[in-house]
């Protein structure tokens, strides 16, 4: 299959970027997305600029740089905007489960990094999403310490409290909810792991602390608010349920009136 | 023996061993834990786990990740579950049980002190996880739901759906993320490790790079710990991540920590099929899907041949003519037999021609019985996770029509040599996790590499790094202006500046697609003794082609992806030869380890406990010497030595 990409070229968070157009042959169907970008990337480096580039005269700016690492859609490293969609154009998946054969051959695909204030570019396709890890610091956890806990089993949960916690569990901090939103809201993000926990039992304790204290640090590194469009829950390659919003909107008025 | 190699296992009964070597090994007050500094380099289960006990203990922690997030790591990618000596299904489980099944699933090649440790502390690990608000699966009564895994014969794994590694992780990085909150733990991420830093002997200190500006940074500490996980990428393709690398275990390796059994690789059976040159990288199907998948290949060869004709689908081949090839062979454990020899077994099967796909590389894994005796919706329930991956990459439906699997490489059981505190060689440098050589013989037994991250990190660094550390309480902070800094500084900026000055022609990974096709060749699933000879002289002129032919694009002062590859694969080229050194030393036939030239008549591995009832431990002697072999020999005083029997 053939294809035309068009790149999102940046040096570094504080120069500009530009789409640059290239062209690649001969790409398998069972190729992954990102095999595909190492296919580009190995003749960008081994052949030159010239081997692929649609416009003449265009400077080399090396290979692109995208981030990536399991490639098997668990660790929520790689991202990327495809064609206007978040991991591309197909559901339940991260762009690394993306192959070649979900597009045309001879179409034109648009590549760009995720783009919202709160995980800004660091180059190319890489952005910075930082933010998300300072959020969970907030308080995205059980405050206990190793050792002199109980028996796993001396707390019975009821096994579809386990189950809905786990979906909201498989969230994989991507950031695709958040680069799909219109508001640039973390919304999703910040409710699946409020949720996961306010299920448990383990985690009801200090669910009311929890939940101020994520939001509050949500809040303070400038996401936007929620305005239940739901773009974030269809983008999401773990489907999780916008209904974790809801439950840590309850959750956080909740501690707000007990305050 | 080398003087160095004391790996300090206590005396005594073996159920006694840890309580009282705890018991006799010091501790540091809380006031000293504020004076000390922690480095621990990577953030997966056992870094993670390890950098967040210690910062609760109150020590000063530094703990450094080459990804975005602590939460990358790729312990992440864990699937089916993790071992505890629990005995909760009531089938008669217990410590001793565990450790046994561990030994015997390492094939004699591990020590019983730490072996037995690791299964001592294994149901302390699902208390803690639990208590994080891990979502383990559950009966519906709410107590914890177990299954089964290869090599032992009880359901002794807890589990998260296909999603174990990546929960167990969670709860560590949200030990972790609220030490970082409370300020005993600072995190720096993407960063990688470029060098140990040794003052008068001990380890001070770390060289990272700062992956997104290019500079060289110093950090200083009272002990430096290792948890960047194993080296299965020295392959190319493997099931790791493709950041994973051995970059951190083979500097402290040059510095002078030995290192233990480089050769000993672990293939798992289940992975989906190469399907091109272009691959990057394999995917995994748990282990757990053979709980209720059933391995098998066609009887016939009129069969085959329609198979990879694709005249027919494997769903239309009758029962009879079907070969369970894994039930024929080991009755007593069936599909669930250990990860080494499921993936010989296929082998077996695709050598003598009967590999059901183009490439004649691959097997059925098959879930028609279990559907029909539980239904679809249970099947979906377990495995529907992995069963959505496997659509997604290979286009096909696994309810309708088997999966399709061959192994691949998944883990390295060799590492760094560590003695009973977890400590290395080197006084002051600790391993932990997959990093290290430790636990797991010849072969690891599935859903226990999770065990052993958490169980070194939560449960038995904290202890065992007090020991030396009482010990430095009056240390001042290290001098990163010390000259060992200074030297080991430059000795990186060198190199780097040597790998971008090549401007050859060749891209990194063109090298380590050379690599990888090597050490599969010779050094992969069936090893001999030409093969090994032949893989170490053509690794030896890979290295010198690739320092060389090299071409890095970009410059060093910038996020420079290629530079970072460049960096491993310069590590790996001879850490590839290490492993070809080792296995070719090692003329017996263990776990993953098979030597052709030692097998039985039915092609089972043929140990030889005379001569190779030890750990080998390189130590890197320097330029001229190069590497130089030592010998741990291992004693069992509690286990009776047995031929490993699967059949019966």
């Amino acid at each position: 299959m053939d294809f035309t990409l068009k790149v999102w070229r940046q040096k570094s968070a504080k120069e500009k970027g530009s789409f640059h157009t290239y062209q690649i042959k001969d790409i398998s169907p069972d190729t992954s997305f990102l095999e595909m970008l190492d296919i580009l990337n190995d003749q960008l480096t081994r052949k030159g600029i010239d081997s692929v580039a649609v416009e003449k005269g265009c400077k080399s700016d090396g290979p692109v740089t995208f981030d990536h690492d399991c490639r098997e859609g668990i660790c929520g490293m790689c991202s990327l905007y495809i064609n206007g969609r978040a991991h591309g154009p197909d559901n339940e998946i991260t762009t690394c489960q993306l192959h070649m054969r979900k597009f045309k051959d001879g179409q034109t695909i648009t590549i760009e990094p995720w783009r919202s204030a709160g995980m800004p570019v660091i180059k190319d396709l890489i952005v910075d999403r930082n933010a998300l890890d300072k959020i969970l610091q907030a308080g995205g956890y059980v405050s206990v310490n190793t050792g002199g806990v109980p028996d796993a089993n001396t707390i019975p949960i009821p096994r579809d409290y386990a189950e809905e916690s786990m979906d909201a569990a498989a969230c994989v901090g991507c950031g695709a909810c958040i680069a799909t939103c219109k508001n640039g809201s973390a919304m999703l993000f910040v409710s699946a792991r409020v949720s996961s926990l306010a299920l448990l039992p383990q985690g009801r304790v200090e669910a009311a602390r929890r939940v101020k204290a994520m939001v509050a640090k949500m809040d303070e590194l400038g996401f936007g608010a929620c305005t239940n469009t739901r773009a974030c829950e269809m983008e999401c390659p773990k489907s999780i349920s916008v209904s974790h919003i809801a439950r840590m909107n309850r959750e956080f008025l909740l501690a707000k009136i007990k305050d | 023996m080398s003087e160095k190699l004391n790996s300090k296992i206590p005396e005594g009964p073996l159920s006694e061993k840890w309580t009282r070597h705890k018991s006799q090994i010091r501790v540091v007050s809380p006031a000293n834990k504020r004076k000390l500094d922690i480095i621990v380099v990577g953030t997966g289960l056992g870094g993670a786990s390890a950098a967040a006990a210690l910062g609760e203990l109150g020590y000063n922690v530094k703990v450094f990740c080459i990804s975005d997030s602590p939460r990358r790591a790729h312990s992440i990618a864990a699937q089916g579950g993790i071992n505890a000596a629990k005995n909760y299904p009531n089938d008669n489980d217990s410590v001793h049980r565990l450790f046994y099944d561990t030994i015997k699933g390492g094939d004699y090649r591990s020590r019983e002190g730490n072996v037995y440790r690791l299964a001592e502390v294994s149901n302390l690990i699902i208390d803690q996880c639990v208590a994080q608000g891990v979502p383990f699966a559950r009966e519906y009564g709410g107590l914890l739901d177990n299954r089964s895994f290869g090599g032992s014969q009880v359901s002794r794994t807890f589990y998260a759906r296909g999603q174990t590694g990546q929960q167990l992780l969670l709860g560590a990085y949200g030990a972790l993320n609220r030490q970082i909150n409370l300020g005993s733990v600072q995190s720096f991420t993407r960063r990688e490790m470029l060098d140990v830093v040794l003052i008068d002997g001990e380890a001070r200190g770390i060289i990272v790079r700062n992956l997104v500006t290019g500079e060289i940074e110093r950090y200083g500490a009272h002990a430096v710990v290792i948890a960047t996980g194993g080296y299965g990428n020295v392959f190319f393709l493997s099931t790791n991540a493709m950041n994973s690398n051995a970059s951190s275990i083979w500097q402290c390796y040059k510095k002078g920590a030995f290192f233990g059994n480089p050769s000993f690789a672990q293939i798992h059976p289940t992975c989906i099929p190469v399907h091109g040159e272009q691959q990057s990288k394999l995917t995994l199907m748990s282990e757990s899907l053979r709980n209720d998948g059933r391995i098998w290949v066609p009887k016939r060869k009129e069969d085959v041949e329609k198979l990879r004709e694709k005249k027919i689908l494997a769903s239309q081949i009758a029962e009879e003519d079907r070969d369970y090839y894994l039930e024929r062979r080991y009755p007593a454990f069936g599909n669930l037999v250990p990860r080494d020899v499921a993936s010989r077994a296929a082998k077996e099967r695709c050598d003598a021609g009967y590999g059901v796909n183009e490439t004649g590389l691959a097997v059925f894994l098959d879930f028609k019985t279990s559907i029909e005796r539980l239904g679809k919706k249970v099947i979906e329930e377990r495995y529907g996770n992995l069963f959505q991956m496997y659509e997604k990459i290979t286009d096909v439906n696994p309810y309708q029509e088997p999966m399709m699997i061959y192994p691949a490489i998944h883990y390295t059981m060799g590492g760094l040599w560590v003695d009973y505190n977890l400590q290395t060689t080197i006084p002051g440098l600790y391993a932990i996790g997959e990093a290290n050589f430790s636990d797991h013989g010849g072969n690891r037994l599935g859903a226990s590499a999770l065990m052993q991250g958490l169980a070194d990190g939560y449960f038995i660094l904290p202890y065992t790094i007090g020991d030396s550390l009482a010990g430095k309480i009056q240390a001042p902070k290290t001098d990163v202006n010390h000259p060992a800094f200074e030297e080991a500084e430059r000795a990186i900026k060198d190199k780097i500046e040597r790998l971008l000055s090549i401007k050859g022609g060749e891209s990194v990974d063109y090298f380590h697609k050379k690599l990888g096709h090597i050490m599969w060749d010779y050094v992969g699933m069936a090893r001999n003794e030409k093969g090994l000879e032949k893989a170490i002289t053509e690794i030896k002129a890979l290295k010198d082609e690739f320092w060389k032919n090299l071409y890095i694009p970009g410059e060093n002062r910038e996020l420079n992806q290629e530079l970072e590859k460049a960096t491993r694969v310069a590590d790996f080229l001879e850490l590839g030869e290490l492993m070809a050194m080792d296995a070719l030393l090692r003329k017996e036939s263990c776990g993953g380890h098979f030597r052709e030239e030692m097998q039985t008549e039915d092609g089972e591995t043929k140990r030889d406990d005379q001569n190779f009832m030890y750990v080998g431990c390189w130590e890197y002697a320097g330029k001229e010497a190069g590497n130089v072999v030592h010998k741990e020999p291992l004693k069992y005083e509690f286990v009776k030595i047995a031929t490993r029997n699967y059949k019966d």
